[in-house]
């Protein structure tokens, strides 16, 4: 399992999500291969799931199945409830 | 880990009244100033908002505009502006902005610790909701210098 941060530049706000992921995994106890990208060079192939901002998603080309859309990326719990709604749904 | 103070010194933390527009909320002085970045940082960061969206707009009421390190960052740096009055970045959730935390950093490595530090800053709760009451630049240096 991959799971794939984005933001606009691939850097910053994806960089921290990642971070925030991978608190979140510990936390349900999933292992899972946590990266982050920009928006623009990332493909549908690159990652099981891609984690974004909402703004971002109205943007992107990768299937909505794929998606995991977060209002803010620095909530947690948000962050947290809709990871573990995710793989409870698989 | 560092502290949030080693990048967030007293000069690179602001509190404006007011701003025109986002773009006016953007000018980042003190990374100007002291050569983190190039004033076409900030042109980069504002033709992708109006290229791609306001991705950088990260919470309710949080922005965090950055662009790439070969878009004008020369070191790495953070900077801190609360608004008296909030701005509209267009986006759809999270508008208005107050908080604006710019950050450049010159390469894809050097500013592990810096964003992990800030994560942990903005993520607390308890701490933003002191920077969203802040009303001086003083009370503002003051949550970043006690946060650690």
């Amino acid at each position: 399992m991959k799971i794939m941060a984005v933001c606009g530049a691939g850097l910053g706000s994806s960089f921290m999500m990642e971070m925030n992921i991978k608190k979140v995994l510990k936390n349900l106890n999933i292992s899972a291969n946590v990266e982050h990208s920009d928006l623009g060079s990332v493909t549908p192939d690159a990652a099981d799931v891609f984690v974004m901002g909402r703004d971002i998603a109205y943007s992107t080309n990768l299937p909505e199945s794929k998606l995991i859309v977060v209002n803010s990326i620095i909530d947690i719990k948000e962050l947290e409830a809709k990871i573990s709604d995710y793989f409870q749904k698989k | 880990m560092s502290a949030l103070s080693t990048w967030l010194n007293e000069s690179h933390i602001q509190y404006v009244n007011a701003v025109d527009d986002w773009q006016a909320a953007l000018v980042a002085r003190p990374l100007l100033n002291d050569g983190t970045i190039t004033a076409d940082y900030v042109a980069n960061i504002i033709k992708q908002r109006q290229a791609v969206c306001p991705y950088f707009v990260i919470a309710p009421r949080i922005a965090m505009p950055h662009a790439r390190p070969e878009e004008g960052a020369n070191k790495l740096g953070l900077s801190l502006l609360k608004l008296r009055d909030s701005v509209s970045f267009g986006s759809q959730e999270n508008d208005p902005v107050d908080v604006i935390v710019m950050f450049a950093a010159p390469d894809k490595n050097s500013h592990v610790e810096l964003i992990s530090t800030l994560a942990e800053f903005l993520s607390d709760d308890n701490v933003m909701d002191k920077v969203f009451k802040a009303q001086s630049q003083p009370e503002l240096s003051k949550i970043v210098n006690d946060f650690n």
